[in-house]
């Protein structure tokens, strides 16, 4: 991991880590005690044989490295950036145990790096089954069940309603955690496996639920982009934001060059982000890069926060103010807004996530200037499609209910990621999506 | 890439773009909407369904900003990169008895596939069409296949009755019971106009809009209060209950980037003069 001085990154959206060099990967690569029952596989949800890349590393075979991982993953570029390894993969390394354990994320991108630089290595895929599968909403749940599909030999057609696949990753994960085009070199990765992206087209509006269920099998990859807003009085005042839509703006449409491209966006000179996951620091982030005095405010105590480590030191690093356990109650403004107040909540017993129930503390309310703020608290499942659909079982947040193998309570209709799970990872979603696409070809082999 | 068909001016700054869209025009009902993103660079904007025609799709649109003063020099022939759609609720078409469709400006585009819905429901349609002046007048003759009569103001008084869509509206309800009411036009006059019916408590719709993004429910830039409560126009909408949207805040909300429009716009005419005409810029 090497990160850009912070005085030269917060002026651009550049990638703020710039990778291992080939040295250094071998170097790594060649710590790796290459486990006989190697604990690093569990931990990772689409089972890359991670000693097997290392070795080929180590070894100095970068392609046959991306090869073993392209089996599991069709998007190791991005999963190498941006999977909480230290949950997962290297969360469970042997090495970890005693002291640092092997940079599988930072190894895996390497290789990924090296590929797309030489040119992609295609995965075996299988003679043409002559049944088709309908895929909805092009994040990595549903590339994924794509690609997986397409190598199974299904016609896959994959609709997204955006103009640009990739989900979560191309709107919501800023440039300079995620490189866009290397999302781009990925996605046309899978699209060369046959599958045909249908861009623009909203299912539900563009495609009835009836034509999506003539197909032989679906799946829904919709995620979790309902972004929840906090009902606060003034929510609804120019400057004010969802996290969705201020990354929106500038991952996707490009606002931070307007007017070059033509989207605009309130740069505030003062922002104020409430929440504190990787949402909320990705949101603080990029306010930094657009010039603004940042704000984060979060209801909670520092080590409570959910975003992942690395994230928040950055975040700090890169000049965020971090105000906690306090909680906006008001956007201030009359015609546009101009100030948050905030309470100060004070932590009382644990609640059922083990944390601290925090309690506002009366009388405590204080105010920060700012001409924008932006809600970072959450996202539920998009209740579009799935309101179509009366007959699919939902649970308590709108979430489609399935089973272990990615079943919905309908027929020929599996689902998996952020809209069966709520917003989680994206490595999550690429494994549900994986046993999903093998559960639907064991259901269409055996019709 | 949606191929453009047709396109020409219909009015002092308002145009007509056939597009070619097989997704949007099969789907298509009366009351929604469509993206557009011209370009690599472009901001995706809404526009209305006003027509369909087999695999095309018809907008009707004023020029008012960059993008739309850059779609207004596009040319049959050249196309438009993206075109997402259909979006937005369908508007509620059941059979009501006399319903009035109110037009103000080019928001009277979106009413004859409105009045065609209602009157296959079996719904009489009465047809209002106001504008500043007869310059701004549109699809006149449309309008009249759409409704069972018609009724033109002008502010101006250069045609039919000189005074407001209001005033006729009054009229039209003085005359006959009215059971349902649809105002589509600018916000101030949407504001204004469903004021007439409200003491009669007719059912009144308005197609409100606000700014958008995505236009799928992802995103909360089009959010706006009805009878109180905060909704997502590209889904929830773009038509709610007239007597229950919070306009002020409506019109609030639509200046948020008042500045950058202006910038914006001065940036694009100024690159349409060095190339010397505004086609293809
Ligand atoms: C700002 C931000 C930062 C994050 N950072 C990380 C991180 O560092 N690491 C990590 O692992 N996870 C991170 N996450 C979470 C991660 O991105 C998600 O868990 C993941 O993207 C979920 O994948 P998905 O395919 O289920 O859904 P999404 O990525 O949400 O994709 C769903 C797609 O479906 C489309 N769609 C929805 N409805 C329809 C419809 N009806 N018709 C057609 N298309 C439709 C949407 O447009 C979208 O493209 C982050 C999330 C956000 C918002
Ligand atoms: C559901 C819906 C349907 C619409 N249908 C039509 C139509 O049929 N014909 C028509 O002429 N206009 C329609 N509009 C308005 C149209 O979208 C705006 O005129 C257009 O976006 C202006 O873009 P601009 O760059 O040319 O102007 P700008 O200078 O950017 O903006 C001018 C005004 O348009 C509004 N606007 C700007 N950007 C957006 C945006 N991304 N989304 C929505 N509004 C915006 C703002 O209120 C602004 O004050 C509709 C809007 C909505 C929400
Ligand atoms: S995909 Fe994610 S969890 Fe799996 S090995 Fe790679 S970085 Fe680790
Ligand atoms: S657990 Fe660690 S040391 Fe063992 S194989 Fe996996 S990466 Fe190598
Ligand atoms: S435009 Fe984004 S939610 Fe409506």
């Amino acid at each position: 991991m090497h990160d850009r001085p912070v005085e030269i990154r917060v002026h651009d959206f550049g990638e703020v880590d710039t990778g291992m060099s080939a040295t250094e990967a071998r170097f790594e690569a060649e710590r790796c005690i290459q486990c006989k029952k190697p604990l690093c596989v569990k931990g990772c949800p689409v089972n890359i044989d991670i000693p097997a890349f290392i070795r080929e590393i180590a070894a100095g075979d970068f392609r046959k490295a991306a090869a073993i991982i392209k089996e599991q993953n069709m998007l190791p570029a991005i999963c190498g950036r941006v999977c909480p390894q230290e949950v997962q993969c290297e969360g469970q390394c042997i090495l970890g145990k005693k002291g640092k354990p092997i940079a599988i994320g930072e190894l895996e991108r390497f290789v990924a790096d090296q590929e797309r630089a030489q040119g992609m290595v295609m995965p075996q895929k299988k003679p043409a089954t002559g049944r088709r599968v309908a895929v909805v909403g092009a994040g990595p749940a549903g590339l994924t069940a794509a690609a997986e599909l397409a190598r199974m030999g299904y016609r896959v057609t994959l609709f997204e309603s955006l103009h640009a696949a990739g989900g979560v990753l191309m709107y919501g994960i800023p440039e300079f955690r995620l490189p866009k085009e290397i999302v781009k070199a990925e996605i046309d990765a899978v699209l060369a496996l046959g599958v045909e992206l249908k861009l623009n087209h909203l299912v539900g509006r563009s495609v009835t639920t009836k034509e999506l269920l003539s197909y032989d099998a679906v799946f829904l990859g919709t995620g979790a982009g309902l972004p929840y807003f906090m009902g606060l009085p003034g929510e609804n005042l120019p400057g004010v934001y969802s996290a969705n839509e201020f990354l929106t703006r500038v991952n996707l449409m490009r606002a931070d060059r307007f007017p070059i491209f033509d989207t605009p966006i309130k740069r505030g000179s003062r922002v104020v982000v409430a929440g504190g996951g990787n949402v909320a620091m990705d949101a603080a982030r990029v306010a930094v890069r657009l010039g603004g005095k940042v704000t984060l405010v979060y209801r909670r105590r520092e080590e409570d926060l959910p975003a992942r480590v690395h994230e928040i030191e950055r975040a700090k690093e890169e000049g965020v103010e971090f105000v906690m356990c306090a909680n906006p109650v008001k956007i201030l403004g009359d015609q546009a807004m101009t100030g948050v107040e905030c309470i100060r909540m004070e932590m009382c017993a644990l609640d059922a996530s083990g944390r601290p129930e925090p309690k506002e503390k009366e009388g405590s309310t204080f105010t920060i200037d700012a001409d924008v703020f932006i809600a970072a608290i959450g996202q539920g499942p998009n209740p579009l499609l799935i309101g179509e659909l009366p007959e699919m079982k939902k649970g308590r947040r709108g979430n489609v209910t399935i089973d272990e193998n990615g079943h919905t309570s309908m027929r020929k209709v599996f689902a998996g990621g952020d809209v069966a799970t709520g917003a989680a990872t994206v490595i999550l979603a690429m494994g549900a999506a994986k046993t999903a696409a093998h559960a639907i070809d064991k259901m269409l082999r055996e019709e | 890439m949606f191929k453009i068909e047709k396109t020409g001016p219909i009015a002092d700054k308002i145009y007509e773009m056939w597009v070619n869209a097989p997704h949007v025009a099969h789907h298509a009902q009366a009351g929604q909407f469509v993206i557009f993103r011209i370009d690599e660079k472009g901001e995706r904007i809404p526009l209305t369904v006003s027509a369909v025609d087999g695999d095309s799709i018809r907008v009707v649109f004023m020029a008012i900003g960059k993008t739309t003063t850059h779609l207004a020099s596009l040319r049959a022939g050249d196309a438009v990169q993206d075109v997402a759609g259909p979006l937005g609720k369908p508007s509620e078409i059941k059979k009501y008895g006399t319903c009035v469709l109110v037009g103000g400006g080019v928001g009277t585009a979106c009413l004859p596939i409105i009045g065609h819905a209602l009157r296959a429901a079996g719904n009489r349609v009465i047809g209002i069409v106001g504008a500043r002046n007869a310059g701004l007048l549109i699809l006149e003759e449309e309008m009249k296949k759409a409704c069972d009569e018609l009724h033109i103001s002008t502010d101006d008084g250069s045609k039919g009755f000189h005074g407001f869509a209001a005033d006729l509206l009054k009229q039209a309800m003085a005359r006959e019971k009215i059971d349902a009411v649809w105002i589509i036009g600018p916000t101030i006059m949407m504001k204004v106009t469903a004021e007439a019916t409200r003491p009669a408590a007719i059912r009144t719709f308005v197609s409100v809009n606000p700014v958008m993004v995505d236009g799928t429910g992802m995103c909360g830039s089009c959010r706006v209060t009805v009878g109180g409560e905060t909704k997502f126009a590209c889904v929830d909408g773009p038509e709610f209950d007239a007597h229950q949207v919070d306009f002020n805040a409506l019109m609030q909300r639509m200046r948020t980037y008042q500045p950058e429009e202006k910038a914006s716009l001065e940036k694009f005419q100024e690159h349409q003069c060095k190339l010397g005409g505004g086609h293809h810029a």
